[in-house]
């Protein structure tokens, strides 16, 4: 049974393109079938991000509103066969974008694929809301600073008030992915600690993505930081949370960039 | 800020911690429900325009979080009674300072 994620946050520039291109790859590597599906209609960007600007001819709302087939809106990844993108429309606005024409989007995706993983837009508006609403679980994207905790907060409160699995009194699987983490910071006292951030979102931790020049090398570039460089910090981070996403019971490190360097063990288990 | 303070200066995360916590708590119960400050605005403006007239734009309502305890500061201006309007025609002019001569 396929899983619908979002990727969500309230507040923008957290990274929530970045760790969606990340944890897609990620999850592909591993051998399953993944759709990344871009939610910001009129600002798209997630097609820049994973390389395949160029490639794009239809969108989410030709979909939602039968100028396109799905098939043909999907981009295959170019290096991993088992990625696809739906891109988001760069010409509409949000409003093009209903409640209905996604849901028939995500019935279909959910049949094709194991990952649905839907790249929220900033903000609490509809663009937003409509991507969280099918979700069976949400990624949370927080930085280590007090508008995004505060902003994730509010998201978390959506969360629990307007999805589709709320309304019928189930459960949203909430997930907290940290990143731009600056471990050295955080030890003198400058930055908001993991254990901080836990204790006020009281939300299960599914990885920590340390601040690492090579996320910003790979989004250059055009490649998900899991496919460009494997053995950076951050794309390890991502690995181990697209592992946690599967179920597996990974230790939560922070993984750094230098190679062989395993960071430092927080002794905290995901949940 | 002397030398010694250099050296003591703490990290700020700590003081991003508790503000965080002050905020959400409050944040958390007032969701979903109107805010609180615009009903006590109208309610208070209501009850004091009843008996005096007010200007609306003359009232400044500021609330105050702590942790513990939280104030609710309202300030309304509440204009004298009007008396009635002096005779202009009659009234001598005096010059202010700045057509004096020097």
């Amino acid at each position: 049974m396929a899983k619908v994620v979002v990727v969500t946050s309230g507040k923008g520039g957290v990274g929530k393109t970045t760790s969606t291109a990340a944890l897609g790859a990620a999850l592909a590597q591993i051998g399953q079938n993944v759709v990344v599906v871009d939610f910001d209609v009129g600002l798209r960007n997630l097609d820049l991000v994973m390389g395949a600007e160029r490639r794009v001819v239809y969108d989410l709302i030709n979909v939602t509103q039968g100028v396109a087939k799905l098939p043909q809106a999907l981009i295959r990844d170019k290096r991993l066969d088992r990625l696809a993108l739906l891109p988001a429309s760069q010409t509409r606005d949000k409003d093009a974008l209903t409640e209905d024409g996604v849901l028939s989007v995500i019935t279909s995706l959910r049949k094709m694929f194991d990952w649905v993983i839907c790249d929220s837009p900033a903000g609490i508006e509809r663009g937003a809301t409509l991507a969280m609403r099918f979700a069976d679980e949400a990624i949370i994207v927080t930085n280590p600073e007090v508008s995004s905790v505060r902003d994730s907060d509010r998201i978390i409160g959506l969360l629990d008030a307007k999805t589709v699995r709320a309304e019928r009194g189930e459960r949203v699987g909430k997930h907290l992915l940290i990143t731009r983490y600056d471990q050295p910071r955080a030890a003198r006292g400058e930055m908001l600690s993991i254990e901080d951030v836990l204790d006020i979102l009281s939300t299960p931790l599914l990885g920590i993505v340390p601040e690492s020049e090579e996320v910003l090398r790979a989004s250059n570039l055009g490649s998900p930081i899991t496919i460009n460089n494997p053995s950076s910090g951050a794309a390890r981070a991502y690995c181990d949370a697209a592992r946690r996403l599967m179920g597996e019971d990974i230790e939560m490190t922070v993984p750094t960039d230098k190679q062989g360097f395993l960071g430092k063990l927080f002794g905290r288990r995901a949940a | 800020m002397n030398l010694f303070s250099l050296f003591k200066r703490r990290g700020s995360a700590p003081v991003a911690r508790d503000r965080l916590q002050i905020l959400l708590a409050y944040e958390r119960t007032t969701r979903g429900s109107p805010d609180l400050l615009v009903v006590l605005r109208e309610e208070i403006l209501a009850a004091v325009g009843r008996h005096v007239e007010i200007d609306p734009d003359r009232v400044t309502v500021q609330m105050s979080r702590g942790e513990k305890m939280s104030t609710l500061e309202v300030d309304i201006e509440i204009p004298n009674a009007v008396r009635p309007t002096p005779n202009v025609s009659r009234r001598k002019r005096v010059p202010s300072p700045a057509h004096r001569p020097a």
